[in-house]
C-alpha cells in the first residue's frame, strides 16, 4: 500500500510544474506592499477579540434581542433561517481598502424558552476583515468580476457555532479559529440552536415546545459518518434523530383524540442520579382504504447542481417508488424549476403510471434555480387539483437551492404560510450533499406543515416515502403544542434533550394562531426530559436557603402534561392534559430513544452525560433493539460504532 | 545559525519588513507546490498562492507560535484554498446563476483535462476533503502533521488516505478497461 502512495507521491512530483518566476515577483511584491499598508494602519487593523468594535456590537445585540423579543416563535426561527443566511460583507469598493474597520455583525438568534432570546454574537468583525482580504486578493488579481457574493457561506455556520468555540479554542491559535478552522468546505447550513440547558423548576417550571416529526437531521448525521467525518455540532437535532425509529406506543382508542400519550419516569442511563421523563405521542392510523384521494404536486428542481447521482437520479427512483402507494383516484403533477421551468405533468391519474414514469425520466438538471416561482406554479397547480375532501401537497424536491430568484427569504416563508392557511401542505425532499440549505429546508417545511427529510439512499426513500408514506402524507393533527409544567416540590431541574429550534413561549402554547408542528398519520413523537429530583445527590444547583417554593405543594406528582392540537383545518385548539407519576412500564422503546438521545449529546459533545461514551450507546441500543423489522435500529447501531471509532481517532 | 521560521514569523507579525520577505522567500516555492496538489492545474496554484500572499501578512498578526510555523502556514494554504472554492460557487449561484455556472465549470474542466495528467485529474475527481488530505500527504507530512493542520484527528487522515488510495485505484482500472 505505501508503495502506491510512493508511485503517486513521485508522479506528483514530476507533474508539478515550476512556479512562473513573473507571478512570484508580483506576488512576492503584493506581499510586501500589504505588509507595508499593514504596519500603517496597524490600529485598524488589530481587529481582535478584544479589538475596539466590541462595545458596538454589544449594542447591535441589545437592539436586535428587544426588536425581537416580542415575537413568537416561529418568526424568531425565521429570523434564525434569515439572520443566519445574510452574511454582511462590505462592498466591493469597500474591499479595496483591505484593513478598513467596518461593521460586521453576523447574529443567531436561539430561541429559549421562558425567556427572552439569546442573541448571539459572532465572528463578525473578523469576519468581514477576512472577507475584506480577500476581496483585495481578487481585486488585484483583476482575475474576477467584481461580485457582490458573500462568500462567507461558513460564517453563520460558524456563528450557529457558538458553542463550540471551545473546540476550535483547543485546535486552533487564539486569534486566527475564524480564519483557521473550517471543517466544512462546502456551502452547507444547517438550522439549529445551542443546546437547551440545565432549568431550575423553582425559577422556571414550565417548558413549551413544538412537536417535530422531521428525520432530516438523522439522515444528515447518518451521511456524515459513513462520510468518515464527525458531524458538525449544528447538524445534530437530537430530537430528530430520535423520532427517525418508529415506536410502538399505544394507540389511541377508536373515537378519542387522533393521538394518544404515553408518559413514563425511567432511569437515565448516563447519570444514576436523574431519571428521564419520556413522553410518546403515537398518531392513530386511519385504515388506508379509508383515505381520502390525493393530489400530489412533485416540485422538482431541476438545476445545474442536481446533476449528481445522488440528487436528481435518486430522486426519479424515489418518486417511483412511491407510485406504488397510490391508488386510481389519487392526482400526480410534476413541476420542475430551472431554466425548464414549468408544469411537465398535467395533473395525471396515478393508475396511469406509464405516463408519469415517462414524465420522471424526461427530467434533466441544467440551468437556473429559482425556487419561488416553481413553488408558486406548484401551489397554483395543487389548489387547482383539490375538492371537497381531498388532501393536497406539495412535495418539494431539492439540493437545496433557492438562492437565484429569491432575494427575501422571509418572504418566501410568508408566501408558504399562506397558502397553508388555503389548506395545502408543503413536505420537502432534500437530496445530495455540500450545497444542502437544511436551515431554508427546516423552515419551509415548517412554515408549510409538512416534513422535512433528506434522502441519501434509496433506502431512506423506501423509509420515507414507502413505508412511512401515509403518516408523510395525510395529517391527522395540526399544531401540536406541548407544555409540561414540573412540580418543585418533586423536581429540583430539568432539561429537555433537543427540540431548541422547536422552543415556544410560554404564552404561545394556549394562542391558537400561533404555528406549531403537525402529527401525520400514523406518527409517533418521542419527548424525552433529563429530571432531578429534590432528594437526588445529582443536583447541579444548590436549593435556595430562603426559597420556599418547594414546600408549597403536597403532590408527588413530577410535574403535568399538557398538549394542544387542531383537527386538520379546524381554527380553534383542543387540550388534552395528563400528571405526570413516578414508574410507568419501560419499554425497549423507551431504552432505544434514550440510547438514541445520549447518542446525539455524544456528537453535540454535551456536559451532561458524566463520560457516557458511544459504547454505552452501543450497548443499551443492543440490548433494546427489540424487533426492528426494518432495520433502522440496527443501522444506527452501526452509525454508532462508526462514531466511535472516528472519534477516537 | 539560520533563525527558527518561528522567530521570523514573530519579528514579521511585529513589523519587521526583511524578517518577511525572508520568510516568504524561504516557503514560497513549498507553498506554490502544495497549492498545484491543491488545486490540480498550474494557473489555479498560481492564483491560490497569490491570495496566500496578499493575505499573509495580516495572517501572521495572528500567529502565536502555539504550531510550527510550516503546519501553520499549510492551514492558512488550505482554508484558502477552501474559500477559493467556496466563492466561485457562491459567486456563481448568486451572481450569475447556475448556467454561467455550469459553462464555467466546464471550460475549466476543458482546461484542466488539456493540462495536467492522470493523477491532476483523479484527484480533482475525488471529494475535496480527500483531495485535501492527499495533496498534503503527498507532499511529505506525516499523518499527524496533515491531521493538525486541517484540524482533524490523525485516524480521520489515515482513513481519508486509504479511502483516496482505493477511489484512484478505482478510477485507474475503470480507465485501463477502457
Amino acid at each position: 500500500m505505501s508503495d502506491d502512495l510512493d508511485d503517486l507521491k513521485q508522479a506528483m512530483q514530476a507533474a508539478t510544474p515550476v512556479p512562473d518566476a513573473g507571478r512570484k515577483a508580483a506576488n512576492f511584491t503584493i506581499a510586501q506592499e500589504n505588509f507595508d499598508r499593514l504596519q500603517e494602519s496597524r490600529a485598524g487593523a488589530r481587529l481582535t477579540s478584544e479589538g475596539p468594535g466590541r462595545g458596538w456590537f454589544r449594542g447591535v445585540t441589545r437592539m436586535i434581542t428587544t426588536q425581537l423579543s416580542s415575537r413568537g416563535m416561529m418568526s424568531a426561527t425565521t429570523a434564525l433561517v434569515a439572520l443566519g443566511l445574510v452574511v454582511v460583507v462590505p462592498d466591493w469598493q469597500a474591499g479595496r481598502d483591505m484593513f478598513r474597520p467596518g461593521p460586521a455583525v453576523q447574529k443567531t438568534v436561539a430561541p429559549e424558552e421562558g425567556r427572552a432570546r439569546k442573541s448571539q454574537e459572532a465572528v463578525g468583525g473578523l469576519a468581514e476583515m477576512e472577507a475584506a482580504e480577500s476581496l483585495a486578493a481578487d481585486d488585484m488579481a483583476g482575475a474576477a468580476p467584481p461580485s457582490p457574493a458573500p462568500r462567507m457561506q461558513a460564517a453563520p455556520t460558524e456563528a450557529l457555532r457558538g458553542f463550540a468555540a471551545e473546540t476550535l479554542n483547543n485546535t486552533a491559535p487564539a486569534g486566527q479559529r475564524d480564519v483557521l478552522i473550517r471543517p466544512e468546505n462546502n456551502t452547507e447550513a444547517y438550522a439549529n440552536a445551542e443546546p437547551n440547558t440545565l432549568k431550575v423548576t423553582a425559577e422556571d417550571p414550565v417548558s413549551t415546545f413544538s412537536i417535530d416529526v422531521d428525520t432530516a437531521s438523522y439522515a444528515v448525521v447518518r451521511s456524515s459518518l459513513i462520510g468518515g467525518v464527525m458531524p458538525p455540532h449544528e447538524a445534530v437535532r437530537i430530537e430528530e434523530m430520535i423520532n427517525y425509529f418508529p415506536y410502538d406506543y399505544a394507540a389511541p382508542a377508536e373515537g378519542d383524540a387522533p393521538f394518544r400519550s404515553t408518559v413514563s419516569v425511567t432511569d437515565t442511563p448516563w447519570n444514576p442520579d436523574t431519571q428521564l421523563v419520556h413522553i410518546g405521542i403515537q398518531g392513530e392510523l386511519p385504515a388506508v382504504e379509508d383515505r381520502p384521494p390525493l393530489n400530489l404536486v412533485f416540485l422538482i428542481d431541476t438545476s445545474g447542481s442536481m446533476e449528481h447521482p445522488d440528487k436528481l437520479p435518486l430522486l426519479k427512483q424515489s418518486l417511483a417508488l412511491m407510485l406504488s402507494k397510490l391508488s386510481a383516484q389519487d392526482q400526480v403533477s410534476i413541476v420542475t424549476y430551472a431554466g425548464s421551468a414549468g408544469q411537465v405533468l398535467e395533473p395525471t391519474s396515478a393508475a396511469e403510471r406509464d405516463t408519469i414514469l415517462g414524465a420522471l425520466d424526461n427530467l434533466s438538471a441544467g440551468g437556473n434555480t429559482a425556487g419561488q416561482d416553481g413553488l408558486q406554479q406548484a401551489y397554483a397547480v395543487a389548489e387547482g387539483m383539490t375538492e371537497e375532501g381531498e388532501v393536497s401537497r406539495v412535495i418539494l424536491a431539492t439540493d437545496g437551492d433557492f438562492n437565484v430568484g429569491i432575494s427575501d427569504p422571509d418572504a418566501l416563508e410568508r408566501f408558504i404560510s399562506d397558502k397553508r392557511e388555503s389548506g395545502t401542505y408543503l413536505s420537502v425532499l432534500g437530496f445530495g450533499r455540500g450545497n444542502l440549505d437544511d436551515a431554508v429546508m427546516q423552515s419551509l417545511a415548517q412554515n408549510g406543515n409538512g416534513q422535512a427529510a433528506y434522502i441519501d439512499t434509496l433506502s431512506e426513500a423506501q423509509k420515507v416515502l414507502v413505508d412511512q408514506f401515509t403518516g408523510a402524507l395525510y395529517p391527522i393533527a395540526d399544531d401540536v403544542k406541548i407544555q409540561v409544567e414540573f412540580n418543585p416540590g418533586v423536581v429540583a431541574e430539568y432539561r429537555l434533550i433537543g427540540y431548541e429550534t422547536r422552543a415556544l413561549n410560554r404564552d404561545d402554547f394556549n394562542n391558537d394562531t400561533v404555528d406549531a408542528g403537525d402529527i401525520g398519520a400514523g406518527h409517533s413523537v418521542t419527548a424525552i426530559y433529563e429530571v432531578t429530583l429534590v432528594n437526588s445527590d445529582g443536583r447541579l444547583t444548590d436549593p435556595l436557603r430562603y426559597g420556599d417554593a418547594e414546600t408549597q405543594n403536597a403532590s408527588d406528582e413530577l410535574g403535568y402534561l399538557k398538549l394542544r392540537y387542531k383537527a386538520p383545518g379546524e381554527e380553534t385548539s383542543q387540550l388534552i392534559e395528563t400528571p405526570i407519576v413516578a414508574g410507568g412500564e419501560t419499554t425497549d422503546d423507551m431504552r432505544f430513544a434514550a440510547a438514541i438521545a445520549g447518542f446525539g449529546q455524544i456528537l453535540r459533545d454535551s456536559p451532561y452525560l458524566n463520560g457516557w461514551t458511544c459504547d454505552d450507546a452501543i450497548a443499551l441500543a443492543n440490548s433494546a433493539k427489540g424487533e426492528d423489522p426494518y432495520g433502522y435500529r440496527a443501522e444506527a447501531v452501526r452509525l454508532m460504532r462508526l462514531a466511535q471509532s472516528l472519534d477516537r481517532n | 545559525m539560520e533563525t527558527s521560521d518561528e522567530s521570523l514569523a514573530r519579528a514579521a507579525a511585529g513589523g519587521d519588513r526583511h524578517a518577511f520577505t525572508l520568510l516568504l522567500e524561504r516557503h514560497y516555492d513549498r507553498v506554490f507546490r502544495l497549492a498545484f496538489r491543491l488545486t490540480g492545474a498550474a494557473a489555479e496554484a498560481e492564483d491560490l498562492t497569490q491570495d496566500v500572499c496578499a493575505a499573509l501578512p495580516s495572517r501572521l498578526q495572528g500567529f502565536r507560535g502555539e504550531a510550527r510555523f510550516g503546519t501553520w502556514l499549510w492551514r492558512v494554504v488550505v482554508n484558502a484554498a477552501h474559500d477559493r472554492r467556496r466563492k466561485a460557487a457562491t459567486r456563481a449561484r448568486h451572481a450569475e446563476g447556475w448556467g454561467d455556472w455550469e459553462v464555467n465549470r466546464r471550460a475549466a474542466h476543458d482546461e484542466a483535462a488539456e493540462a495536467v495528467d492522470w493523477l491532476t485529474q483523479a484527484m480533482r475527481a475525488l471529494p475535496e476533503e480527500l483531495r485535501d488530505t492527499l495533496a498534503l500527504v503527498l507532499d511529505d507530512l506525516s499523518h499527524e502533521e496533515a491531521a493538525e493542520v486541517l484540524g482533524v484527528a490523525p485516524g480521520t487522515v489515515s482513513w481519508r488516505i486509504s479511502e483516496a488510495k482505493k477511489r484512484l485505484r478505482a478510477q485507474r482500472e475503470k480507465e485501463d478497461q477502457a
